[in-house]
């Protein structure tokens, strides 16, 4: 794939790609496995949350594993993510382990963020994840000094923004893709584009219709990818990441996609139909790459059956684990205000 | 304190000759702000930095003050240590969801497991004829969130001290210089040393009265002493100089000396640090000494105007202090 600035490229339709053929067997399976945890780990949260085991809100992202999982699929290992409130996929698929996962949302002291965080706020700094904002935008500039450190240590990795569709509103998205942009630095930054900010419509909050079209005024490639479809997400991010890596600074990707469920378990549903949502779960990410790979003959049906079993259960381990772990406690609650 | 041989600079220069100190002995250390490079800054603080450390250490934004302290924030999270100048004090009304809600929230928010070491440098307060958006003192929404500290020095060595501390410290620290001391001359050491924060000092001695006064108040508290010493009365000056932490040890100390205490800032009165400072006196065993009630002496609760005559009396002038304390001297005699 070429970048041209400033020209937005919109790619879609990858079930004939050509990366069915050219990615490594071990890498499409690890594809549908991790949207698999994904979704049955937001299923998990959702159960636990209904139970009262879970405090204050959460924000699911089903319907949306592709987004996170083929963008996350073309990263080194070293290579860094910060995100958003809606962040448990991005978390998965940085490799989070599942259990300290569960501890966070439990409000553990050996969950990620000790019980401090929550679901809103898991991060894992040695594992590459720079932590879940829950102020819309929030994440943006601050990608811009993460990246600017990499740039300025001169250590060749490369970092993905992720915030949402309404963020691309906030004043802090112009500053920070302009900086960047000035700065050819080494970030991606991608729009999880579910449709909605909490209950506005993307075409009742911008006058575009495609966001990526912002990244011209920015003077960086922009492409608006279907959400959708993990093979379309990985390869656009692949070349994007490969522009900010070889010194070529950031694009802006408009992942578009849709959430299956409510902003947060305040939601009613109110402002939209249930045909949309329904047309939107035929639109199954992982259904639809589960049939790719049969129809390809990559893996047979009872193979990815398997697949899909096997997330089932570990989470469902991880879930039973993260339970029995101890509360933190409010001793000393002080200490880690400061360094 | 360490011994300065005399030599004599000013208040801009000693931060100056703080931020080119470290930087030269940490390739981490840089500044990032606007118009830092060949204009040298607003108040020319950066001045001939560019020349030195080059465009990359001396990294000059778009005028983008969210993105400033969003970049400062990410690089110090990476372990870098940024030192960030905004403009005038006010424009950090835009960065403050960078500041408050990322930088100040990350290492507890995340369990401790991260820290944002970083310096945010703020010419403050009133008296150039700025008017209200270019005149502000806004260290009371900064003390009020857990995760920043704040520092005022009052004098070229302090400014200098806390500075290096404030640089090797490993949480977000705003630093704030007030614009009419840039000017200030006064003895600071040639070697890069440190004032620990927390540690209020006793500006000048005295049996009558406490002034607790910090940055451009410090000053006017010491010439009022001068004069009311004149009159027989002996006024010791604490200036807290880290407003948070505060050593509060030293200012119980001095009033529990003293038995009376005017706190005094140039910040509007109503929620500034004074009510804070006066709560801290009022909780302790000073209470018991104290001959007169706790006087405030503050910014009034307007914005700063721009005519010389409104601007002056917007906030405490030495003549305000002086009748203040008297006042609060004479009190029950």
């Amino acid at each position: 794939m070429t970048l041209q600035t400033p020209e937005v490229a919109h790619i879609e339709q990858s079930e004939k790609s050509d990366l069915l053929f050219e990615l490594p067997k071990e890498k499409l399976i690890w594809l549908l496995e991790k949207m698999c945890e994904i979704r049955y780990f937001e299923e998990k949260a959702e159960d636990l949350y209904i139970r009262g085991l879970v405090h204050g809100t959460m924000h699911l992202s089903i319907g949306q594993e592709a987004g996170s999982v083929g963008s996350i699929a073309t990263l080194a290992p070293e290579d860094l993510i910060i995100h958003h409130h809606r962040g448990h996929g991005h978390t998965i698929a940085k490799g989070a382990d599942l259990t300290l996962m569960f501890a966070e949302f439990l409000g553990k002291e050996s969950g990620y963020c000790r019980g401090r965080g929550g679901s809103m706020h898991i991060a894992d700094i040695p594992g590459g994840n720079l932590g879940a904002t829950g102020v819309v935008g929030g994440g943006i500039p601050t990608a811009v000094g993460i990246a600017l450190a990499l740039q300025m240590r001169k250590t060749h990795q490369v970092l993905l923004s992720y915030f949402g569709d309404g963020a691309s509103n906030e004043g802090e998205f112009h500053e920070s893709l302009n900086m960047a942009s000035v700065w050819k630095l080494p970030v991606i930054f991608i729009c999880d584009n579910n449709q909605y900010g909490m209950s506005m419509h993307v075409n009742r909050a911008m006058n575009i219709d495609q966001i990526s079209k912002r990244a011209i005024s920015y003077g960086i490639p922009g492409f608006s990818v279907d959400g959708n479809d993990v093979l379309a997400v990985y390869e656009t991010v692949e070349g994007a990441v490969a522009h900010a890596r070889n010194g070529h600074g950031p694009s802006l990707i408009d992942c578009q996609s849709y959430r299956w469920r409510g902003h947060s378990k305040s939601d009613r549903n109110l402002y939209r139909t249930s045909e949309e949502i329904n047309d939107w779960k035929t639109k199954c990410p992982i259904r639809r790459f589960k049939a790719v790979l049969v129809d390809a003959k990559i893996l047979s049906k009872a193979e990815v059956d398997e697949i899909e079993q096997k997330a089932k259960e570990v989470i469902d381990a991880a879930a039973e684990e993260a339970k029995h772990l101890p509360d933190p406690s409010p001793e000393n609650m002080e200490d880690e205000v400061y360094a | 304190m360490t011994q300065s041989n005399g030599r004599e600079i000013t208040y801009l220069e000693a931060i100056r000759e703080a931020m080119c100190q470290e930087m030269r002995m940490d390739d981490e250390v840089f500044l990032i702000g606007e118009d830092i490079g060949t204009y040298g800054g607003a108040f020319g603080v950066s001045k001939g930095m560019l020349e030195e450390f080059g465009p990359e250490r001396i990294r000059e934004t778009p005028i983008s003050e969210a993105a400033i302290a969003g970049a400062a924030t990410g690089a110090a999270l990476m372990g870098m240590r940024p030192i960030m100048e905004i403009m005038f004090m006010d424009f950090l009304t835009i960065s403050m969801n960078q500041l408050v809600n990322q930088a100040a929230k990350m290492r507890f928010m995340f369990g401790g497991k991260c820290s944002i070491p970083m310096v945010i440098r703020a010419p403050s307060g009133s008296g150039t004829g700025a008017a209200a958006q270019h005149s502000q003192s806004l260290e009371a929404w900064f003390i009020n969130v857990p995760g920043i500290k704040v520092v005022a020095p009052s004098s070229p060595h302090d400014a200098k001290g806390l500075l290096i501390t404030a640089i090797r410290d490993d949480n977000p620290i705003l630093f704030m210089e007030h614009k009419l001391l840039y000017g200030l001359k006064g003895a600071v050491p040639d070697e890069a040393f440190s004032v620990p924060l927390q540690s209020a000092e006793v500006k000048r001695e005295g049996r009558d009265l406490t002034i607790v006064a910090y940055s451009i108040m410090v000053p006017r508290a010491l010439k009022a002493a001068e004069i009311l010493s004149e009159e027989g009365i002996e006024i010791e000056v604490v200036d807290p100089r880290c407003l948070k932490p505060l050593d509060s040890e030293t200012i119980i100390n001095s009033v529990a000396k003293t038995g009376r205490v005017l706190i005094t800032h140039e910040a509007p009165v109503t929620g500034g640090f004074g009510g804070e400072i006066v709560a801290v006196i009022a909780a302790s065993e000073a209470f018991d000494f104290l001959d007169a009630p706790i006087r405030r002496l503050a910014g009034k609760d307007i914005p700063i105007p721009y005519n010389r005559i409104l601007e002056q009396a917007a906030v405490p002038q030495v003549e305000d202090v002086v009748q203040a304390a008297r006042d609060l001297a004479l009190e029950g005699r």
